[in-house]
């Protein structure tokens, strides 16, 4: 997919992503092929449900953690923070 | 802040939207609360081609005078006639939190998949059906993947098609339900052959002979997502690559609000008269939540209720007989989409079934019943609130659930203390009924 000039510039675990406007962060963080949480035993976790009510999908975006990344469009300069990043946002 | 309408319609999917819309052209000041990033709700989302009926009520929702309060979520409800919101993705201190008040309510809250517990079924890019075609519309590019839809319903082939059209590779759609129960459903339908022709189209859009009756996932395998799943139809066994599972059984309906604010359920579902006004005066409700039926009587029940609760009997009467005559789908699609009892033996002792506490299917076969099971292993006291695992351990052990209390969904203490924009650190926690996770294990 060519990229547009209005294609929206955010950061997932501090490494630059480029996705289309109306992308939810849930998708972003997809393709960036990260886990959006790590559960209570220790396994990698990705969206299930896509509407908000799982809540597996859950991210930390501009330091507020707990933010269901699927109802979440991407917005421009955003900072993205998965389980994956370490410590902080797991659970 | 505090919102007052004549009319607050909470959920903008079908129902929402036309019992907004019917409600404003009534001359009512309406409000209309939904906690996505644009209307429609789940069937009529965003991100791809829109149906014509889907784009006419759309058109219709943004013309009229609806005050459209999109991405709020209501968490409770403060005091008689108002509810609470706080704003989705909000990281603003002021005006996160607000109350809407209303002198009559329509509930619209659609209804989420049923999930079952298999092993592999917490692995990334195993999804819901529904939930898989969210992430496609939110962006996820799929063209060149290998996916396998399951589960029953539908959806299934709805999903199995856009992804094709998407460019995605669709390995199989499975089907619980046997084709003998299938043949039945379409002679039952012979009366609304838009439906059946839409199946068949679907059918075709994703390829000969992928659709297989009787059949679903017993495991999903991979190391940090999915590699393999693997399928059983009647006695044959096979594993099959691919990149995603949308898996879902059928629908289960968002009874959480109605229930929270006292409406009568039966059988699960909420109960209303004709007029869609529930046993709570001047609270209606409409859509998937009085019976899984599809867009169609969804949109003739908002439409029932946004008249009637403007005043505007006649028309709300008129509709509520063409309602009659399609309350069969809701039982025919029921019956069709009954759950095969094998599907009870999937879980596996070590399969996890509460997602949230990560509580696995060996700690609960024992319990009682879903109030024991509460309290000895945690199982539904995370943040969903046992909205995934509640609708599973109801299939699998016939657990029923337990009332509601508010708040509907996990909240910042600072908007149910309605502290005044409330401080940075009260901001970022979360208190559910039965409190986040805090307390419970680290690690296994």
């Amino acid at each position: 997919m060519p990229e547009t000039v209005r294609s929206i510039v955010l950061t997932i675990n501090g490494a630059v992503a480029t996705v289309a406007p109306g992308t939810t962060v849930a998708a972003a963080v997809a393709m960036a092929a990260a886990a959006t949480r790590t559960s209570a035993s220790g396994e990698p976790r990705g969206p299930l449900c896509g509407m908000g009510i799982c809540f597996e999908c859950r991210v930390t975006i501009d330091g507020v953690p707990h933010q269901r990344s699927c109802q979440i469009l991407c917005a421009p300069g955003q900072r993205v923070t998965t389980a994956e990043s370490g410590a902080r946002g797991r659970r | 802040m505090t919102e007052r309408f004549d009319i607050l319609v909470v959920g903008a999917g079908p129902a929402g939207a036309a019992a907004a819309a019917c409600a404003a052209e009534s001359g009512r000041s309406v409000g209309l609360v939904d906690d996505n990033p644009s209307a429609g709700g789940q069937i009529w989302r965003s991100g791809g081609h829109l149906p014509e009926q889907a784009q006419t009520w759309l058109a219709r929702l943004q013309g009229s005078t609806v005050t459209r309060l999109q991405g709020w979520r209501v968490v409770d409800c403060p005091a008689p006639q108002v509810l609470r919101a706080e704003k989705t993705g909000g990281t603003e201190r002021d005006g996160y939190c607000a109350d809407f008040g209303y002198k009559t309510l329509i509930l619209a809250t659609g209804a989420r998949e049923r999930f079952l517990p298999f092993p592999g079924w917490t692995l990334p890019n195993v999804m819901g059906a529904g939930g898989l075609d969210a992430m496609v519309r939110g962006g996820l590019p799929v063209a060149g993947k290998r996916i396998v839809v399951a589960g029953t319903g539908p959806l299934l082939l709805a999903v199995a098609a856009h992804l094709a059209e998407r460019g995605a590779q669709i390995a199989a759609v499975c089907e619980q339900a046997g084709m003998a129960r299938l043949v039945r459903f379409a002679t039952r339908m012979m009366s609304e052959p838009g439906k059946l022709w839409q199946g068949a189209g679907y059918s075709m859009r994703m390829g000969p002979g992928r659709l297989k009756m009787g059949c679903w996932p017993v495991a999903a395998r991979g190391d940090d997502r999915l590699r393999v799943v693997t399928l059983r139809q009647g006695a044959k066994q096979r594993d099959v690559e691919c990149d995603y599972l949308g898996c879902g059984f059928h629908l289960v309906p968002n009874t959480e609000m109605p229930a929270m604010l006292g409406c009568q359920l039966a059988d699960g579902f909420v109960v209303t008269d004709a007029m869609m006004r529930t046993t709570v005066t001047q609270v209606y409700c409409a859509g998937e939540p009085t019976g899984i039926g599809g867009v169609d009587l969804s949109l003739l029940e908002g439409q029932i209720a946004g008249f009637a609760a403007a005043g505007h009997v006649a028309q709300a009467q008129e509709l509520a007989r063409r309602r009659q005559t399609r309350l069969g789908f809701v039982r025919a699609l029921e019956q069709v989409c009954a759950l095969d009892p094998q599907l009870r033996k999937l879980a596996a002792e070590e399969t996890i079934v509460c997602r949230c506490e990560d509580v696995r299917f060996g700690a609960l076969r024992h319990r009682a019943n879903w109030r024991e099971a509460k309290l000895h292993t945690r199982c539904g006291m995370g943040p969903c609130q046992g909205r995934i695992c509640g609708a599973a351990t109801e299939f699998l052990f016939g657990w029923g659930a337990d009332s509601v209390r508010p708040p509907v969904f996990p909240a910042r203490v600072s908007s149910l203390a309605n502290l005044p924009g409330g401080s940075a650190d009260a901001d970022t926690r979360f208190v559910a009924a039965g409190a986040l996770s805090e307390h419970s294990k680290e690690t296994a």
